[in-house]
């Protein structure tokens, strides 16, 4: 019953298969939705505790520079390993939450940074406390570093979720392992395609979501 | 992970046609073969662009468009042209490998101070000049950095070659998880991500030793992280 309800490409066409790409597409966001969540959380922390902590920084930073390096497929078997669960999602999760991770802390810290002193000092003479000069000035002040970082993990992580293809999972990857096998040209590009049109649309989104939530930045702009 | 290890320390699974020895060189090989071929396209034109000012608008839409394109389908598309030849492999990593180094070496082209520039125009240098001795140079650690990040980005697309019928390490995996033999491929994961962090660590101490062979090491501060960083998409 549960098999009967999985769309599954028919004929060597485009028409007709709409419904497959969009039940992949939808498992494609989720997938990478909950991935780029984990990273986020993972990331805020780690970041306002490398904020404060240089030493802290300084572990991260070695930490996020090896992830960074570690081929996906190679990183997804290995979490595979650990957890002992190859067939479900979570070790793909873990992967590419890990990879979110290592691209936003660096963004988050370098954005604290970038707060210029005379603001933090204008905000601690003003009576905030640290945690609110923390949540009121300089995490505003560092959306855009930290927007900027969140669209290239987001970006990266739609792509990668393709990886999982090769193990029959992986969203849209799915398509092109099994378009592969079937010899159908079109549900590969359908399934490449599809996931550039994704990385796209979630980009503009998150260049939207920036905009309006930086009100300030435009009215500088503005003003020259 | 258990299973991993009785594999990886079984000797017979080292040597032979189809052992990791030969899996590694296949590996360093594709590898190797489409970062030469990707620094002879990007370092020049990258070169150009920095230079003269012009097209980096377009360095940097290219870069991050590249980013979205799954390299699975990438691979698979090609592939489809000439089943298990060495080439559509070989494209297919050339594509993901110019844009770092192309984007890296305009940016550190033209990220050099105007007052040095000045200075070799001052002194008597032509454009030429200028670029070979000043530029180029002051833009090294720059074109290091975007080699570095396209020779990571190779090797780990190069795992997945192995999906298209190819050798490499990504072979290992793919044939340990077919068979379920799972020390097969877990062990090959870890080679795979061994290697990746053996280069990468050759690399950090490559740019080590070139920062600090400058005179005065006034080039700590540049980034030794890829410029590549900066969004695209939109």
């Amino acid at each position: 019953m549960l098999l009967a309800s999985v769309p599954e490409w028919s004929g060597a066409q485009l028409s007709g298969n709409w419904g497959v790409i969009v039940h992949y597409a939808v498992i494609h966001v989720q997938l990478a939705l909950a991935a780029l969540l984990l990273g986020c959380i993972g990331a805020l922390i780690l970041g306002l505790l490398s904020f404060r902590y240089r030493r802290v920084y300084a572990v991260v930073l070695a930490f996020s520079n090896a992830v960074y390096a570690m081929p996906s497929l190679g990183l997804l078997f290995i979490i595979a390993a650990i957890t002992g669960r190859i067939l479900d999602d979570h070790p793909l999760i873990i992967a590419l939450a890990l990879y979110t991770l290592t691209i936003l802390v660096r963004n988050i810290v370098e954005g604290l940074r970038a707060v210029p002193p005379a603001v933090t000092d204008a905000s601690s003479a003003m009576g905030f406390t640290r945690r609110g000069r923390l949540l009121k000035v300089e995490l505003p002040l560092a959306v855009p570093a930290i927007s900027a970082g969140l669209r290239v993990a987001t970006v990266s992580t739609i792509s990668l979720v393709s990886v999982a293809g090769i193990i029959g999972r992986g969203g849209l990857g799915f398509l092109l392992t099994q378009g592969f096998q079937k010899d159908n040209p079109w549900e590969i590009w359908a399934g490449v395609l599809a996931t550039v049109a994704l990385a796209g649309i979630i980009d503009v989104l998150l260049v939207v979501a920036t905009r309006a939530v930086t009100p300030w930045r435009r009215i500088g702009v503005r003003n020259g | 992970m258990g299973s991993a290890i009785s594999w990886l320390t079984t000797s017979d699974n080292w040597g032979g046609s189809s052992g990791i020895w030969q899996r590694l060189l296949e590996h360093l090989r594709y590898s190797a073969i489409a970062l030469v071929i990707a620094a002879f396209i990007a370092v020049p034109v990258g070169l150009l662009i920095g230079h003269t000012g012009k097209g980096s608008g377009f360095v940097i839409g290219t870069t991050g468009a590249v980013r979205a394109i799954p390299t699975l389908g990438l691979l698979i598309l090609l592939n489809k042209l000439q089943p298990l030849a060495l080439w559509p492999v070989e494209a297919a990593l050339v594509v993901l490998a110019v844009p770092p180094i192309l984007a890296n070496t305009a940016a550190g082209v033209a990220a050099v101070d105007a007052g040095a520039r000045d200075a070799a125009v001052g002194i008597g240098m032509n454009g030429r000049q200028t670029l070979w001795r000043v530029e180029v140079p002051l833009a090294l650690p720059l074109i290091l950095s975007g080699i570095r990040s396209a020779s990571l980005q190779v090797i780990a697309t190069a795992t997945v070659a192995a999906y298209t019928g190819l050798g490499g390490l990504g072979r290992l995996v793919l044939d340990g998880y077919d068979t379920q033999n799972l020390g097969k491929a877990y062990g090959g994961s870890v080679l795979v991500v061994v290697l990746a962090l053996l280069i990468e660590g050759l690399y950090a101490l490559a740019q080590r030793v070139l920062a600090r062979s400058r005179e005065g090491g006034g080039l700590d501060h540049l980034p030794l992280a890829p410029v590549i960083e900066a969004p695209a998409i939109s």
